[in-house]
Order: structure tokens, then C-alpha cells, then sequence
């Protein structure tokens, strides 16, 4: 038993090391990655490769493509040559272009494209909702009240208006795209950040005297990650399937750039031609079924992604 | 139904048969015991108190009292038998058929087990109404005078309120009424008065041991504070690591323990520091008023003087103005009125306005050490940041003092690249209180560093703050409800009330009568190792 004034001794046997904290077992964070992996269900795991294969295809497309992006050939409407001698795998398009090469370097643009646009409208979006969530002052109510606003309008209308006032040049397109989304990335980055604002140790941080940048990069960023990682996967689908709608209107990316959208709309009359010949029906719903499939894929993922960072347990 | 007691069955009845019960929860990828072999017997009429500290597994005992196992655990062995009733076999639907009216089960926190949308007392009578006991119409009017016999204001009307229109210690009185409402013959009450102050916390156990008393149930009442379950219980059960380490009735158990973890248990409270009074003023709030926003004045007139090296303990129930003056000396809450005088310099009323010196100088250390520290930073990065951003420690130089730092704090250097998560309760708060001396300050404000603790993990790092204080000759100003943590590290003693200073003085002054109405009832509310000592003071404030 310890006597009541001496400070230095506690009683036997205690040890602050020894005390047990929640790990019993050290693991890195490549070690943890792999274990999270490997318990991702099916569709987790089908969504990451089809987007690996996706990315594959973008990033090697000069290499992978037959021939060139915009190399017109003389036969208009060939049909497919699956098998055998054939010059167009998947035939041409209505002005002989080969359909497989502008698919894959489709890839290329539209993806690229999208990416770029999401990661802008994340970088408007997440910072603005952040500064506004720590904030919490005039400048919040300025920046929530303008999002307000531009939300109230049907974002494909805007942005239909605005490329027709600027004129639809790939970089008009992403900046307006990436403008109108990270509205919604504001939202959620302001709503999420401002349960972590007001962590003590954002407050800690406040009273050791750290700037507005550390504070936002350091304190706070890392702990809302989780939900903007999820809402960038459903942010890219949404940007994605937006560029495909403007070009599909013929408003988006201009030829003779190769993209899915505009694909679909040039070859769009050939549906008609099911009864002579069913591929050639199929020619359009290529670049479309590619733009689904890489859609869900990014869904599957966003999903398992989320559920594995709500913190709800798995039934046992 | 009756509320005739006698129809419940006869005191001395066994009621409750727990044997050899194994838990299991599942963490880390794998299953690992909770509860290792447990066996439990309880009479009709009795209380039994559980304790142990954190992780010992008394909520997951107490829950599996009523055959429950939360998620992510699971029984695995043993027998459960309520009053005949094999509740380890009982399907679902029976079992819910006995939760709500047969066993109750009271939580720590009131406020969250509340639904804000409804009137409390449609939530006093809905398990009651729910399982046909009564109708709506006698629930009601029988919650009505549980109300009035749990001593709330107005009992007719109270009922008609939602949560957040009374207190805490009124709304942890109502959950009482709601486990009372369908006569039960088990209640488990879980850490039900942890949350409340002291002064409240008397008022919530007198209530809850008279209806207990009254209606001849049988509870559990789980908790890690010795001195209420001294209070509450006819026999106490001690757990650790999921085993019980002894069983005795209350009075004997108080006086001759036979373990030495239960000894051990008890010596908390003995620690006590020698006053030593201080001239050397390093910080002086001068009639500081502050208020949050336009709204009303929440500090008036505050004046403390804080003594270079010594500790200032500041003490009184939540809503008196303790942490607000922390803010204040801090710089969050400019204040109104009135100067905080820092090393013979005034301070800036703003955050921003202080240089960086400053800033280091007087450095806090919260409650919640869970959300003191950024839970994506490793030890290394807490502790270095500071030692990087005041005195520009990089690389080896820097590691090297975060090793001396962990070594101040009794940790060694496994514990750099741990994350918060990784950490016990007590280790959290001593990180903490290495980031703090990590900028070497003259002053730290610690904010009820202890109240969220064990007692034995409390009682280390008490002792640590004063080892540390005499080394550094560091001055703390400690802001606590907690008498006995003000009787093992203050040298003065500040008591607040209502946003004033009531006294401040030296420690022997103000703990020795006569006190001011205020203090007096502050330190009598302060639970005493005696069984007998809320009766005896039931007694006194009935004749005052």
C-alpha cells in the first residue's frame, strides 16, 4: 500500500506502458490495405479491375489502337470483321472511321477528361467548403447562400447555356462542368468538416498557434477523407455521364476528338438497321455499354469503399 | 397489475442465476474472451454493485443479466436463469417480452437514451403500454407519482416537457421512472450517475435506493466510483480482466478487503499533496466579465491569482464558469472586461494577437484525451509537432527528444508510430500531457484531466503531474468537480459558482468549515467511503 504523501511510488505491479491499449497486434498500413482487400466482396473486386483495365486501355492507347484516332477510310458503315481478314474489328463509322480504334482512344479523352474535371471541381469545392466550415462567419454564409443559388438551377440547362456563351472548347467544358459539381463537393465537405472543427484537438491546434493552412491540410483533411473519396468515385460517374450527355447533344467534346458521347450520336441512325444486319445495330451501343460499365464499376466500388468506412459492423 | 410489493414474489428469493458465464467479442479479426467464467446469484430486494474498471467487462456482464449479448459479442458458455426462465435458451420474442417489463435496464447517458421528438412522459409509459401492463391512462397517472416520489419539480407537469427542457440530473431521474413505470424485478442501473455532478448526484441516489427500496427490486447497479456503490449496494462484486477478484457484503468489503487489487482500488483516494503557498504570481485574472455571444454574462467579475510552481485547483458544478475562464485565459473567448495579466505583461484578449511565445507558454490539456489528439497522427507526429513548430527541432534531434518526452511520461519508444486508437485511456491522456510539456510552458490549464479516467489510472496520472511539477517547477491551474483530485494535487483552491468566485484560498482553508453556503454544499455532496454517509447526510439537510 502506498502512503498518502509520497508522490513517486504507485502501487505494485502498475505500469503505464503495460496498460491495455485497443491494438494487440502493430500492422503498417500496406499490411492493413492487403487485409481489406482480400476481404472485399466480388463486386468490390470486379469494379477495380474493370477500372484498371479501363485505365490500362487510356493511358496505352496510341499502342493498343489499330489505327489513328481521327484515319478516315474509304468505306463508310463497314461492317464488323470479327473473325479473319478484316481491317475494322468493329467496322467504320459514317465517315470510315475504324470504330474500335475511336473507342479506345475514346477512352483516353472522355476518362481524362472526367478526371480532370472532378479533381478541379474537388479542389474548388473541398477547399472552399472547408474554409467556410472553420470559418463559420460572413464568409460561410456568402459562399452556402451562392451555392444555393447556383444549385437551384438544373445543372445539364446551365451548362448547356454557359457553353453556348463561351463557346464548347475542352477547356470551356471542364471549367464550367468542374464549376457547377463542386457545388455539391462544397456541401459535403463543409457539412462533414464541420463535426471535425470542433474536435479539441483542432482547437489544440488553434491555440499552438498554426495557420489556416495547416489546420485545414493537417488537422482536418485526413479525418474527412473517407466520405470525399467516396463522393469523388460518385462525383466522376456523374461528370462522366454529364460529358457524354453534352456530347451526345453535340455541345461537349468536338470532333474529330473521339469521344463516347458524340459516338453514340453519330452512329446512332445504324439501330435502325438491326434487321439487315445485328452488329451493325450493335455499333452504337458500344461506346455506350462502355460508359455504363465503367460507371457501375466505379459504383461498386464507391459502395464497398462506404460501407467499409460507415463504421457499421458486419453481422457475425 | 398490482403495486403491491408483496405480489412480486418475497424478499430473499432468489431472483437472478448467472453461472460460469463466458463472453466473447469479436475485435481485431478474431474472438477473445470478455468475461471468463463469471457466476452470479441475486435475491429478490438486493442490490449488488459491480465494479472494475474500464474494459473489465461489467456492462457486458450487466447486459447479459438480462440475456443480452451487444453487437460484436456473444455468450458462449454458462447458464442465465431469471426467476425460472432459462434466458439463454428464450427465443427473441420472449426475451423482449421481459425487457421493459420485468427487467429494466438504465443507462449512463439520459440525454441519448431520450428521443427528443417525444414528450418524456409518452417515453416513461411506453414499455409499460407496450406490454399491456397497464393502460395509457394508469401508466400515466402512476409515472406521475414515481415522479413525485423521485422528488422532481412539478411531477404532474414535468411529464408534459421534451428532454432538452430539463436538466441532466432530472432527465437521469425520469429514465429512473421508466425503468420504475412497469414495476420490474431486476433493474440494471449502467454508470447511471457517472455524468452528473456531485451536488446532482446525491439527489439522483437517494431517489433511485428509496424506489428501489420501496418496490422490492433487485438491481445491479455497475459503476467505477467505490464511494456510490458504498451508498447503493448490500453487497459488491469486484471484476478485472473479466474474473471476479472478490465478492462481500458492502460494510465488510470497505473494511477489510482482502485482494490487494482491491486494495488497491481503495488507496486512490488517500493520495494527498502537502500545501505549500506560493507568492511568485505568474498568472492573475483581474475582474475578467465574458459571455458568449450577446446573450447573458457567463462569467462576472472573476478574479484568480495563480502562484508560480503550485497548482490552483478551480472547482464547482458544470455551468459555473470553470472551463469558460479557461477559454478566456487562453485567448478563445475575448473577454469583456478586465485583464489576464501573464509574467507581468497584460495578454491580448485575442488568439491571433498573441505572439508565439506566448502561445507556448501557457499550454491545456483537455477531458477527452479521444478528441484531444487527431486521430490520423502517430505519437511521433502529436508530440514532435510542437517541438518542431516552437523550438524548430527537426529530424534526429527532434526523435531523440520525443523519446526523452515519453520517457518523462513513463512510456518508452514502441509507442512513436502508435495511433491514438492503439492506446488505453490513461496512456491518450499522458500523451497529451507530453505534447503540453513538449513546448515547455510556464502554466497548463488541465480541464478535468482526470474526470473520464479509472481511479487507479487517475490516481497515475496525478502522480505523474506532480512529479512533473516538481521537476519543471510547472504551475497548473486544474480545473475539476472532483474533491478527492482536489485533495491529491491542489496547493490553493478557487470555488465557483454561477460565473463567480465564491473563495479562493489555500487548500486547509477552504476544505476546513466554516464555508460559505455554496462550498459547504459542494463538499458535502462529495461521496464518502461510508455506507452510511448518504443517510447521515439525508438527515442533516433534512433538519437544516
Amino acid at each position: 500500500m502506498t502512503t498518502p504523501n509520497d508522490i513517486s511510488t504507485q502501487a505494485e505491479g502498475y505500469s503505464a506502458a503495460a496498460e491495455v491499449g485497443m491494438a494487440r497486434q502493430r500492422r503498417t498500413r500496406l499490411q492493413r490495405m492487403w487485409i481489406s482487400l482480400k476481404k472485399a466482396p466480388f463486386s468490390a473486386w470486379f469494379g477495380m479491375v474493370i477500372i484498371a483495365l479501363y485505365a490500362f486501355v487510356a493511358i496505352l492507347a496510341p499502342f493498343l489502337a489499330p489505327y489513328g484516332e481521327a484515319q478516315v477510310f474509304s468505306t463508310p458503315f463497314a461492317p464488323w470483321t470479327l473473325f479473319g481478314e478484316g481491317q475494322h474489328f468493329f467496322g467504320t463509322d459514317q465517315i470510315g472511321r475504324d470504330v474500335l480504334s475511336r473507342l479506345i482512344y475514346g477512352a483516353r479523352n472522355t476518362i481524362g477528361i472526367a478526371l480532370a474535371t472532378t479533381l478541379i471541381s474537388f479542389l474548388i469545392g473541398g477547399g472552399l467548403g472547408l474554409v467556410a466550415a472553420i470559418n463559420r462567419s460572413w464568409l460561410d454564409q456568402i459562399l452556402s447562400r451562392a451555392v444555393d443559388v447556383l444549385m437551384a438551377i438544373p445543372s445539364l440547362i446551365f451548362a448547356l447555356m454557359l457553353l453556348a456563351i463561351f463557346g464548347s472548347t475542352v477547356l470551356n467544358l471542364i471549367i464550367i462542368i468542374a464549376v457547377i459539381d463542386s457545388t455539391r463537393v462544397f456541401r459535403l465537405t463543409r457539412s462533414v468538416a464541420v463535426n471535425v472543427v470542433v474536435m479539441d484537438y483542432v482547437e489544440a491546434a488553434r491555440l499552438r498557434g498554426e495557420g489556416l493552412g495547416w489546420v485545414m491540410r493537417r488537422e482536418i483533411l485526413p479525418n474527412i477523407m473517407p466520405p470525399l473519396v467516396a463522393e469523388f468515385g460518385l462525383r466522376f460517374s456523374f461528370v462522366f455521364l454529364a460529358i457524354a450527355a453534352l456530347s451526345f447533344l453535340g455541345v461537349g467534346i468536338q470532333p474529330p476528338t473521339a469521344d463516347w458521347g458524340s459516338m453514340v450520336r453519330d452512329n446512332a441512325s445504324l439501330i435502325q438497321f438491326a434487321q439487315y444486319d445485328i452488329t451493325a445495330a450493335l455499333t452504337p451501343l458500344l461506346p455506350a455499354s462502355a460508359i455504363a460499365l465503367l460507371t457501375v464499376a466505379v459504383n461498386f466500388v464507391v459502395d464497398w469503399f462506404l460501407h467499409k468506412t460507415s463504421g457499421l459492423r458486419d453481422e457475425h | 397489475m398490482s403495486t403491491d410489493p408483496e405480489s412480486r414474489g418475497t424478499k430473499g428469493d432468489i431472483l437472478l442465476e448467472m453461472r460460469d458465464i463466458e463472453i466473447d467479442g469479436f475485435s481485431d479479426e478474431r474472438w477473445h474472451d470478455i468475461i471468463k467464467g463469471v457466476d452470479l446469484t441475486l435475491r429478490r430486494g438486493e442490490v449488488m454493485g459491480l465494479i472494475g474498471e474500464s474494459g473489465a467487462g461489467k456492462s457486458t456482464l450487466g447486459k447479459a443479466a438480462m440475456g443480452f449479448a451487444q453487437p460484436g459479442c456473444r455468450i458462449k458458455g454458462g447458464t442465465i436463469n431469471f426467476d425460472g426462465i432459462d434466458l439463454r435458451a428464450a427465443s427473441e420474442s420472449q426475451k423482449r417480452g421481459l425487457w421493459g417489463s420485468r427487467i429494466a435496464y438504465v443507462a449512463q447517458s439520459a440525454a441519448a437514451s431520450f428521443n427528443p421528438a417525444h414528450r418524456l412522459i409518452e417515453q416513461t409509459v411506453e414499455a409499460t403500454v407496450g406490454h399491456d401492463i397497464q393502460t395509457e391512462a394508469e401508466a400515466k397517472a402512476d409515472a406521475r407519482e414515481l415522479y413525485a416520489s423521485l422528488q422532481l419539480p412539478d411531477p404532474d407537469t414535468i411529464g408534459d416537457r421534451y428532454p432538452h427542457q430539463v436538466s441532466g440530473g432530472q432527465l437521469q431521474r425520469i429514465m429512473t421512472a421508466m425503468a420504475m413505470s412497469p414495476r420490474p424485478d431486476l433493474i440494471i442501473f449502467d454508470e447511471p450517475t457517472t455524468a452528473l455532478d456531485v451536488t446532482t448526484q446525491v439527489e439522483v441516489l437517494v431517489a433511485m435506493r428509496d424506489i428501489v427500496d420501496r418496490f422490492n427490486t433487485a438491481a445491479i447497479y455497475i459503476t467505477h466510483d467505490l464511494a456510490v456503490v458504498a451508498q447503493m449496494a448490500d453487497f459488491i462484486k469486484v471484476l478485472r480482466y473479466g474474473e471476479e477478484v472478490e465478492q462481500a457484503e458492502t460494510r465488510k468489503m470497505l473494511a477489510e478487503p482482502e485482494q490487494d487489487y482491491t486494495k488497491s482500488l481503495w488507496s486512490v483516494r488517500a493520495l494527498e499533496k502537502p500545501e505549500v503557498k506560493g507568492n511568485d504570481i505568474v498568472l492573475s485574472i483581474d475582474g475578467v466579465d465574458a459571455a458568449y455571444g450577446n446573450s447573458v454574462k457567463v462569467l462576472h467579475d472573476v478574479s484568480i491569482n495563480i502562484p508560480r510552481g503550485r497548482t490552483v485547483a478551480v472547482v464547482g458544478e458544470s455551468g459555473s464558469g470553470k472551463s469558460t475562464t479557461a477559454r478566456v485565459i487562453t485567448g478563445l473567448l475575448p473577454q469583456l472586461k478586465g485583464d489576464i495579466v501573464f509574467n507581468g505583461e497584460v495578454l491580448p484578449k485575442v488568439l491571433k494577437d498573441r505572439n508565439k511565445d506566448q502561445l507556448r507558454r501557457i499550454q491545456m490539456i483537455y477531458q477527452m484525451a479521444d478528441t484531444a489528439m487527431n486521430p490520423r497522427q502517430t505519437v511521433a507526429e502529436i508530440i514532435g509537432r510542437p517541438l518542431d513548430f516552437y523550438h524548430g527541432m527537426t529530424g534526429a534531434k527532434r526523435d531523440n527528444r520525443i523519446v526523452e518526452l515519453l520517457e518523462m511520461i513513463e512510456l518508452d519508444e514502441s509507442f512513436m508510430d502508435r495511433l491514438p486508437s492503439e492506446l488505453s485511456g490513461g496512456q491518450k491522456q499522458r500523451i497529451c500531457i507530453a505534447r503540453a510539456l513538449a513546448a515547455e510552458p510556464d502554466i497548463i490549464i488541465c480541464d478535468e484531466v482526470t474526470s473520464a479516467l479509472d481511479q487507479i489510472v487517475q490516481e497515475g496520472i496525478l502522480r505523474l503531474l506532480l512529479r512533473l511539477q516538481k521537476e519543471f517547477n510547472i504551475t497548473y491551474l486544474f480545473i475539476t468537480h472532483d474533491i478527492a483530485v482536489v485533495q491529491a494535487i491542489s496547493d490553493e483552491i478557487v470555488v465557483m459558482f454561477q460565473g463567480e468566485v465564491v473563495e479562493q484560498g489555500l487548500k486547509s482553508e477552504i476544505l476546513s468549515p466554516p464555508h460559505p453556503d455554496y462550498t459547504q454544499l459542494l463538499l458535502s455532496s462529495v461521496p464518502e467511503m461510508d455506507p452510511d454517509w448518504l443517510d447521515r447526510l439525508v438527515a442533516e439537510r433534512a433538519e437544516a
